[in-house]
């Protein structure tokens, strides 16, 4: 059998307790690449089967939230948007912070919405998370569509507007994977604490509503007191929301040192999150 | 000796207690509290000597020993909760040892449950390729494997229809075609037949047996079934209470876990029922009993369709005429299977001061695997009906027996999931299909 072809040298790997918590074996996860494109699209085919809509939903929630904060925040609260028109500029915010908050919440879960597979096969278990972040940076590329068909419209009713895109646009993709590498991080700790204590399951979706007020999304960076500026911008999707916003109407803040500053939270956050998932990983299955 | 591939050393596991299934924050805390105080109180149902090494924790694997050369396919047996799914799991990556260490030489596929990561919205070609891949099969293996895997499971033109539609049967036999089709270097697999339909079990442990025969592959195959684990496997391990018992030729093994000291009685010894509780005057009383079904691969122990021969050792205090003297079989839940009765035969016993044994025969027993237990009694009958002083002896639960998996060859009957209680041999005279086109018609597919 063709098996026999890529078996020339033997895989050899020991069983031992391993309490180490820097042990990465990203050969592996490379080894395993066919697992992750099948998850991403288990994932992506199975949640919309059986609906009217289907990948539709990826566009209609965050357009009808961006409605529903036009007319609560814009026309009630009357929270200005630094002269963009208003659902362009919740569009934009809730761009930024889905790449975040999307791949926070799809990760989240992960021990505890596998446990049943985890205890009954073994694969690299970074593979889940990763395929679930791979979902919502296609469901965010969705979005971003919907985003630029309504700023189209807007251009088309009032040509003299100016509203348009930047020229720094062109970092979009960095920075919506650098806000999923954030919510990646932050997923994978709360999944390997979750495993272990589920009170976090229950704060979750709280934190996560709290997190976004302290986000600028339904507001402009601006409107924060120049007193409390910095401390908003070591929310490290803050500096991101901010210059998606920038790149895709040209309005917002961008200020370049937050955002190296939010790059390397994000790195710390994602690695100390990776070490402590795959610590989690090794024994997970005893306690779920 | 051929190259060792899986070796294993002092291997052991420890679970903790009360935290097996939920955890919280307040737990912990108060844990922590109290750890201090020592309130080490491990439930009864653990042996001593399986309580491990802090306070609420117990040794689930101990000091387990043992390797297995290229090529070899080696059972695992011992009791539910004996360890064997633990040491799957450990060899399998799935959780780590406590202590010990292992080597493994080869890419280890692992089947603890068919089926895994199925998703029921997908169509069963989608799902042959996520489990494969999960299993760890390359999507290109599986691609070439493809028709090979659809013609194994036979569920033909429903390949593309999401799996939630399918029959148990239909997903059973997709998710093993899939699993039938990996190619590891070593095979570790779990209690995975005990579903599935007959034919199809004996179908995929012939694909087992081809793998180590033909392309030198190990496997490691945990199982109730003492009859799949005698055909397949040349050398088993025998586990109980997680520690190594026996280790080598599965005949010797199989005996040894079958007359091993149990909380059951052993087949082939005198076993003492003169304390039991009883009613009845005591005139007469069963003081011992002995069984067997004459069978040394059964080690004695009764079986499925084997024969039981039963002695009763009576002591009367005086001379005593009987007409019936019986013993019951019952099941767990108390219903009676079977009662042996001497009354059948309208005969009068005549019982001398002292010691009579009572020798009886059933030659085919069809209960199937499990545990029963056993009523004996002697009474006179006095015309229609039992008078007060006509029961002698009652004894409603002298013992318990257990009647062990292990079918005779050529014995039809299907002992795994859903078996019937009472287990018969049967014929298949043929399966006629008056309704279909000759062949020529029928479209290709």
């Amino acid at each position: 059998m063709s098996a026999t072809s890529r078996t020339a040298a033997p895989v050899t790997h020991a069983i031992a307790p391993n309490r180490s918590w820097l042990r990465f074996d990203v050969g592996e996860l490379w080894d395993r690449r066919d697992l992750l494109f099948l998850l991403f699209r288990r994932d992506f085919v199975s949640r919309y089967r059986q609906t009217l809509l289907g990948p539709a939903w990826h566009v209609l929630q965050p357009l009808a939230l961006a409605l529903v904060f036009t007319l609560v925040f814009g026309r009630v609260a009357a929270i200005p948007t630094e002269g963009a028109p208003r659902v362009l500029f919740y569009l934009a915010g809730l761009l930024g912070w889905n790449a975040c908050s999307h791949s926070l919440q799809a990760t989240s879960a992960t021990f505890g919405s596998n446990a049943d597979l985890f205890g009954k096969v073994y694969f690299p278990r970074l593979i889940v998370p990763l395929a679930a972040v791979l979902t919502s940076l296609v469901a965010l590329g969705l979005q971003l569509g919907v985003f630029l068909v309504v700023l189209a419209g807007y251009r088309l009713v009032t040509p003299s507007s100016g509203v348009g895109m930047h020229w720094s646009a062109l970092w979009l993709p960095l920075l919506a994977v650098e806000a999923a590498a954030l919510g990646l991080g932050v997923g994978l700790w709360i999944s390997s604490v979750t495993a272990r204590y589920r009170d976090l399951k229950h704060a979750m979706p709280f934190l996560l509503l709290l997190w976004m007020f302290l986000t600028p999304v339904i507001y402009p960076l601006s409107r924060v007191p120049p007193e409390y500026r910095a401390l908003a911008l070591a929310n490290p999707v803050a500096p991101v929301v901010e210059a998606f916003r920038h790149a895709l109407l040209g309005t917002g803040t961008v200020v370049p040192s937050a955002l190296v500053g939010s790059l390397a939270s994000t790195l710390l956050i994602l690695v100390s999150g990776v070490l402590i998932f795959q610590r989690t990983e090794r024994t997970v299955v005893d306690t779920l | 000796m051929t190259e060792t591939v899986i070796e294993i050393e002092n291997l052991s596991k420890a679970y903790r207690l009360g935290e097996l299934r939920f955890g919280t924050l307040r737990e912990a805390m108060s844990r922590w509290r109290t750890r201090s105080r020592r309130e080490a109180r491990p439930s009864p149902a653990i042996a001593p000597e399986q309580v491990g090494p802090a306070p609420n924790t117990f040794w689930a694997l101990r000091d387990v020993t043992f390797s297995v050369g290229r090529g070899e396919v080696v059972g695992v047996i011992g009791r539910n909760g004996a360890g064997k799914s633990t040491l799957l799991k450990i060899l399998s990556r799935i959780t780590e040892p406590t202590s010990g260490r292992g080597l493994i030489t080869g890419r280890v596929g692992s089947l603890l449950e068919v089926g895994a990561g199925f998703h029921p919205e997908l169509s069963g070609r989608d799902n042959i390729f996520l489990n494969g891949a999960i299993l760890g099969m390359r999507k290109a293996d599986i691609r070439r494997q493809l028709d090979e895997i659809i013609e194994f499971s036979d569920v033909g033109a429903f390949i593309d229809t999401p799996v939630k539609r399918y029959s148990s049967g239909m997903y059973v036999r997709l998710a093993f075609a899939v699993a039938a089709h990996l190619e590891p270097e070593i095979l570790i697999v779990d209690e995975v037949l005990a579903v599935g339909d007959a034919s199809f079990q004996r179908k995929c442990l012939g694909r087992m047996r081809d793998m180590s025969r033909t392309h030198a592959r190990t496997v490691l195959f945990a199982s109730h079934n003492l009859e799949a684990v005698q055909r397949l496997c040349g050398r088993s391990v025998l586990l109980d209470r997680g520690r190594l018992r026996a280790c080598g030729d599965t005949a010797t093994v199989v005996a040894q876990y079958l007359g091993a000291e149990t909380p059951f009685a052993a087949a082939g010894t005198w076993i003492d029922v003169a304390g039991a509780a009883r009613e009845g005057t005591g005139e007469v009383r069963v003081v011992e009993v002995r069984f067997t079904s004459g069978n040394a691969r059964a080690a004695g122990q009764l079986y499925a369709d084997g024969p039981a021969e039963f002695e009763l050792a009576i002591e009367a205090v005086g001379a005593r005429r009987v007409q019936s003297i019986a013993l019951g079989i019952r099941d767990p839940a108390g219903q009676k299977l079977v009662n042996v009765d001497l009354a059948a035969l309208g005969e009068t016993f005549a019982l001398p001061e002292g010691r009579s044994v009572v020798r009886v025969r059933i030659e085919e027993l069809h209960l199937k695997p499990g545990t029963y237990t056993v009523a004996l009694w002697i009474a006179r009958y006095a015309g229609e009906g039992l008078g007060p002083g006509d029961v002698l002896d009652f004894v409603e639960r002298a013992m318990e027996l257990e009647v062990v998996d292990l079918a005779a060859p050529g014995f039809r009957t299907w002992l795994g999931g859903g078996a019937g209680v009472v287990t018969c041999d049967f014929e298949l005279i043929e399966i006629s299909h008056p309704g279909a086109l000759p062949d020529r018609l029928r479209s290709p597919r």
